[in-house]
């Protein structure tokens, strides 16, 4: 099961491990979304804001997300 | 006369960059190593001796008396009160650093004053603020409640690390390590064979990290600890702090078993595992650890064997790095590491410290300009 997102500051970066593949999905706080074989690759693309980063039109921001506990005992930890 | 010729020759050694973020707090000590006696520990290169006054309030200042330098932790150098004399000359310092006395005369030079250290107290810890004093924000120091909260146990240490505190760093940011260097203990197949999901929070200075194993192997540190056996969900959630401080939050339950909607989570087992992680100079480290838990919390066997599991580990890590130090500190320099998908998390950490050291740099050079 991935983990759910945690932090809910207002330019988090995400880095997912694709399931099942060896792909890494980079997540701008803006919205767009690159795929990269490697982390350096999609820390590149990510810290280079807002270079590369149009988002396309029919992918919309995420939602935002619930305030989650960071580091209660209960929630995920 | 045959002329002599002078060559004079000044060879200027090229100071060496830091490596140490500066304004930044790090923890120095256990608040229970800090009685009404003298205490020195080296902190980012800087000599510190510490005291707890009769007021019990933990004090820190320069472990070099102003004059010749003599340590103020060295014997003969002696605590009277609450102020420190010095053991060669006599100059005597209050618990803020100032000097009170010198040998033969009244008047006091307007330089005689130690050194003084912000510290905080806090979640057992002992925070020091390494930098512009006036920069000091108490309120920036993240915490580990689970450290002194009745409703977890703590067994916690500290080990030497004879390697630069990046080193742990990149170690605890990619615990895939755990199943070839902590077999036995903590490692398992799935550690490594688990992806990792990396988020990172500029504003906060936060990287977490999260590996959660729905099918796992239950390795003896939790086998023996919770009682659980069989196949378990194991969840590792690491949430850094840089610099100094690192927790990995992990959750335990049998295989199935997960928190309930509204974020209770009764079926599992909880332990916070924090570690501290502070520069003592520029190649060796304070490796402070911590295990808390919710469960079995009265249960002395349980305590023991997680402060002697946990220890092991760490110092399987601190003979690896140590190893490391050595080759990183006798290669050319150059090296191209090779970064892959496990690094994700340590590559964040690695980027946010950088961050922090070129911040430090600049407002160093801006104060001294």
């Amino acid at each position: 099961m991935e983990p759910t997102r945690v932090l809910s500051g207002r330019k988090v970066l995400r880095v997912v491990w694709l399931p099942g593949s060896d792909r890494l999905q980079g997540n701008c706080h803006c919205g767009a979304v690159h795929i990269a074989d490697d982390p350096v690759e999609v820390w590149t693309w990510l810290l280079a804001h807002p270079v590369g980063h149009e988002a396309p039109a029919a992918d919309p921001p995420p939602p935002a997300r619930p305030e989650p506990a960071l580091a209660t005992a209960g929630a995920g930890s | 006369m045959t002329g002599v010729t002078i060559s004079l020759t000044f060879v200027v050694e090229e100071c060496p960059v830091s490596t140490i973020p500066r304004n930044q707090w790090y923890v120095a000590a256990y608040g229970r190593e800090i009685g009404h006696d003298l205490f020195s520990r080296t902190i980012c290169g800087e000599s510190v001796l510490f005291w707890r006054t009769e007021s019990g309030d933990v004090t820190a200042v320069s472990d070099r008396c102003v004059h010749r330098r003599f340590p103020l932790s060295q014997a003969p150098s002696r605590l009277v009160d609450d102020q420190v004399v010095c053991g060669y000359h006599g100059f005597t310092y209050g618990a803020d650093g100032r000097c009170v006395a010198v040998p033969g005369q009244t008047r006091i030079p307007r330089t005689a004053r130690l050194t003084s250290y912000p510290v905080v107290e806090q979640d057992s810890f002992v925070w020091i603020w390494i930098g512009d004093p006036a920069r000091a924000d108490s309120t920036r120091i993240p915490r580990a409640p689970w450290l002194d909260s009745p409703d977890y146990t703590t067994v916690s240490g500290m080990e030497p690390l004879q390697a630069r505190f990046g080193l742990l760093v990149d170690n605890l940011l990619d615990l895939s390590h755990e199943t070839y260097l902590h077999g036995g203990y903590i490692g398992t197949p799935e550690v490594a064979g688990t992806p990792i999901t990396t988020e990172v929070d500029e504003e906060a200075g936060i990287v977490y990290v999260s590996r959660h194993m729905d099918d796992a192997e239950c390795p003896p540190f939790y086998s023996k600890s919770t009682g659980l056996s069989g196949r378990i969900t194991r969840w590792q959630d690491i949430e850094y702090t840089p610099p100094c401080l690192y927790k990995l939050h992990s959750r335990i339950a049998p295989v199935g078993v997960l928190p309930n909607a509204d974020g209770t989570d009764p079926d599992a087992f909880h332990v916070e595992v924090v570690y501290a992680i502070t520069p003592e100079t520029e190649n060796s480290t304070h490796d402070f650890w911590a295990v808390a838990r919710d469960f079995a919390l009265d249960d002395e066997s349980v305590s023991d064997f997680l402060r002697e599991s946990n220890r092991t580990v760490v110092l399987q890590d601190v003979a690896a790095l140590d190893v490391l130090e050595q080759v990183i500190a006798t290669e050319p320099e150059g090296y191209q590491e090779l970064s892959i998908n496990i690094d994700t998390g340590g590559l964040a950490a690695r980027r946010m410290l950088a961050a922090q050291l070129a911040q430090s740099a600049d407002r160093t050079a801006v104060a001294g300009s």
